[in-house]
């Protein structure tokens, strides 16, 4: 039953990604090659999204639709804050990682004629991807942890669950809860194992760069 | 769509926040002094220390606060020990932070160059000398970054402890929630408290860190 | 005696790879002995080995009848009384110059504080930087570093200096300043081991060479036996090629 809920919380994860790895990109394009106007803009949303705790955000996201006459479910309010959360810190990483690229390439890029917008999507991302990463595998295994937080908007997820075993028996709590932390032990593990074949398989020798730390738990 | 925000929230807001900061300060503590121990005991201890405290760390680190929140609180009681909100709390989440801080501590003490140690040695230092001498008061300048950031995050997390009922800021922010109907209204107050906390905090370590500062001790791959 | 260092039979290997192969030599009071030999014989694992900073396999090195390698011995006193100069400095990065030098004296020998810095700020001013006390290594160029850990060794009153390749992380036009020390140290009767490449220092300085190839010494004598009339004929290659790349600075 615990495996069930643990699905809820693997759905939310996917989602949450999803939606850090697109806005996470375009911020972070945003943020190096667009003008100055865009580029405050975009670091005010990085700095909001980060400095505000993720379980804030959460409520935030779940109170904030209602207040203003839309519903929401905990799933979509889940995904949505610590998505955006996620793009925050993504898109430093991402940003980063084009500024690791030497300018040397975009020069390159643009003296064969591509435009910029092409330059960016053929040559700067890919390479800024590879980079990306170490940092990368860091805020995957920090988000996978914050999924537990839906339980405080009630999504139905493994911590819920876990609440259920133990209202029923309560001299299992211990191991219910044991098994959930088993349950993320195994998750960690395996996001790393296969971030870490995926680096070695998209890896190209010359191309380095060290990564940046987590900020979850 | 008016904002509907009550002055008389403030004083019960910051009450909390003041448990919220006391919790942090006594975790933080809690994680230094445990944080270190285990970074020495994985660099310097023999197998049968430095094995166990690498699982812990890896544990710590490996599953989700919230988990390990829920199962002090309200696993211990299952096996017989009753704990108050307030030391759940500070077991959990001390016990958290100090399997991160072990990790900055040793990788900061694993940045400071061999060659130091070598030249202490060189000189007729003894090990605990070189430690003490040499190898901390660079590796203390180099561990400054990751754990600033490490306090911001205490900070923030610290906002999940209302979950084992705890009467910090998000405590109170549920109680009034509760009373006037309005929960998103509260809670972005305390976003906006949280913030200004954040800021305050982002600059005294910045501060701090300026007047530690040495030339050329910098920490390798400051920004990353 | 007048003997001050004795080696014998120093054997080091690293995995698979002996980088020492029996090694003996000694070295009177005053001398100054250089080593020199390709890349890679071991020359730097032999200095590191005489003062323990590496331990021998196998082997004895003896400091004025002392034995260094004996599991008994007080290592660290040992190695206080002798100074090693690195490569790359090691200066300590979160102290002034000033503080690098006396840190040995405070710390290891005990002296008080006044007393411990007036020695480093002479030890300074003997190597030509006291105006450099409180500069942090970073602010120093390589040469003026190098000088500072010299300075740093000499504080401790070393019976004998050991020098790990000196000037090699130095740009050329800071290797003269080091040199000029080392001089003029050898001129004062400073006991000094060391591996460098500058065949000028060597074949001015130096009191006897000794060639390694191949984790043995190949051929030992004064610099005039060994520029003149090499009995290896490895040693006559060696010194030809690098002569030629080095020149013959120094002195």
């Amino acid at each position: 039953m615990l495996l069930r809920a643990f699905l809820i919380n693997l759905e939310v994860l996917v989602a949450l990604l999803g939606v850090g790895l697109v806005a996470g990109t375009l911020i972070a394009i945003l943020q190096v090659y667009a003008g100055r106007l865009i580029g405050y803009l975009a670091f005010l949303f990085e700095w909001v999204f980060r400095a505000i705790p993720a379980l804030i955000l959460l409520l935030l996201f779940y109170f904030g639709p209602p207040r203003f006459g839309f519903d929401i479910s905990p799933f979509l309010a889940a995904t949505l804050a610590l998505g955006f959360r996620s793009a925050a810190y993504q898109s430093q990483i991402f940003r980063g990682a084009i500024q690791a690229i030497p300018t040397g390439q975009m020069l390159a890029a643009r003296s064969v004629g591509m435009s910029r917008a092409r330059a960016v999507v053929t040559i700067i991302l890919p390479q800024a991807f590879r980079l990306s990463i170490p940092g990368w595998s860091n805020e995957f295994s920090g988000v996978t942890k914050d999924t537990t937080l839906a339980y405080a908007v009630g999504l139905n997820e493994v911590l819920r669950a876990a609440r259920v075993v133990m209202d029923r028996q309560y001299n299992l709590a211990m191991l219910a809860y044991l098994t959930v932390a088993l349950l993320f032990l195994a998750l960690t593990y395996a996001g790393n194992w296969g971030l870490g074949l995926l680096e070695k398989k998209t890896r190209i020798p010359g191309l380095e760069m060290k990564g940046i730390g987590g900020e979850n738990r | 769509m008016t904002f509907k925000f009550r002055w008389e929230w403030l004083p019960q807001l910051v009450r909390g926040l003041g448990l919220s900061l006391e919790v942090t300060a006594i975790c933080v503590l809690i994680g230094i002094a445990l944080g270190l121990l285990l970074a020495f005991g994985r660099l310097y201890g023999r197998r049968w220390i430095s094995w166990p405290c690498r699982l812990y760390i890896e544990f710590f680190r490996a599953t989700p606060l919230l988990v390990q929140l829920l199962m002090v609180y309200y696993g211990f009681p299952s096996w017989g020990i009753s704990l108050s909100p307030f030391v759940s709390g500070i077991l959990a989440f001390g016990l958290n932070t100090a399997a991160y801080q072990a990790e900055y501590f040793r990788g900061a003490i694993q940045a400071v160059r061999p060659g130091q140690t070598l030249a202490a040695r060189s000189l007729g230092m003894t090990l605990p000398q070189t430690v003490r001498y040499v190898i901390l008061p660079q590796a203390v300048r180099l561990v400054i970054p990751p754990w600033s950031n490490e306090l911001i995050l205490m900070l923030k997390y610290s906002s999940i402890l209302y979950m084992v009922t705890l009467p910090d800021i998000m405590g109170e922010a549920k109680k009034l929630a509760a009373k006037h109907f309005n929960s998103f209204d509260v809670y972005l107050v305390v976003a906006l408290f949280y913030l200004a906390l954040v800021l305050v905090v982002t600059l005294g370590l910045r501060a701090v860190e300026k007047r530690l500062h040495i030339p050329g001790l910098g920490a390798p791959g400051e920004h990353r | 005696m007048t003997e001050l260092l004795r080696v014998e039979g120093i054997h080091k290997r690293y995995g698979k790879e002996e980088v020492l192969r029996g090694v003996s030599f000694r070295m009177e009071r005053g001398e100054t002995k250089v080593i020199i030999g390709p890349s890679g014989t071991g020359k730097s694992t032999l200095l590191r080995c005489i003062n323990l900073l590496t331990f021998p396999d196998q082997g004895q090195v003896f400091l004025e009848g002392h034995e260094v390698t004996h599991h008994k011995a007080h290592i660290n006193r040992l190695r206080a009384s002798m100074g090693f100069v690195f490569q790359d400095f090691n200066l300590f990065a979160h102290l002034t110059a000033l503080a690098n030098v006396s840190i040995g004296l405070l710390k290891v020998k005990g002296m008080r504080k006044e007393q411990g810095r007036a020695r480093a700020l002479a030890e300074l001013e003997r190597v030509g930087l006291a105006d450099k006390a409180s500069a942090f290594p970073a602010q120093l160029s390589g040469g003026q570093q190098q000088r500072v850990s010299i300075a740093r060794a000499l504080a401790m009153d070393p019976k004998l200096i050991l020098f790990d390749e000196p000037t090699s992380a130095l740009d050329p036009e800071l290797i003269g300043e080091v040199l000029s020390v080392m001089i003029e140290l050898a001129k004062e009767g400073m006991t000094m081991l060391a591996v460098t490449h500058e065949m000028g220092f060597a074949r001015s300085v130096a009191d006897s060479i000794i060639f390694m190839e191949s984790g043995v010494i190949a051929e030992e004598g004064t610099p005039q036996a060994l520029f003149t009339s090499p009995k290896h004929p490895r040693t006559g290659q060696f010194l030809r090629k690098i002569t030629e790349l080095y020149g013959e600075m120094g002195g």
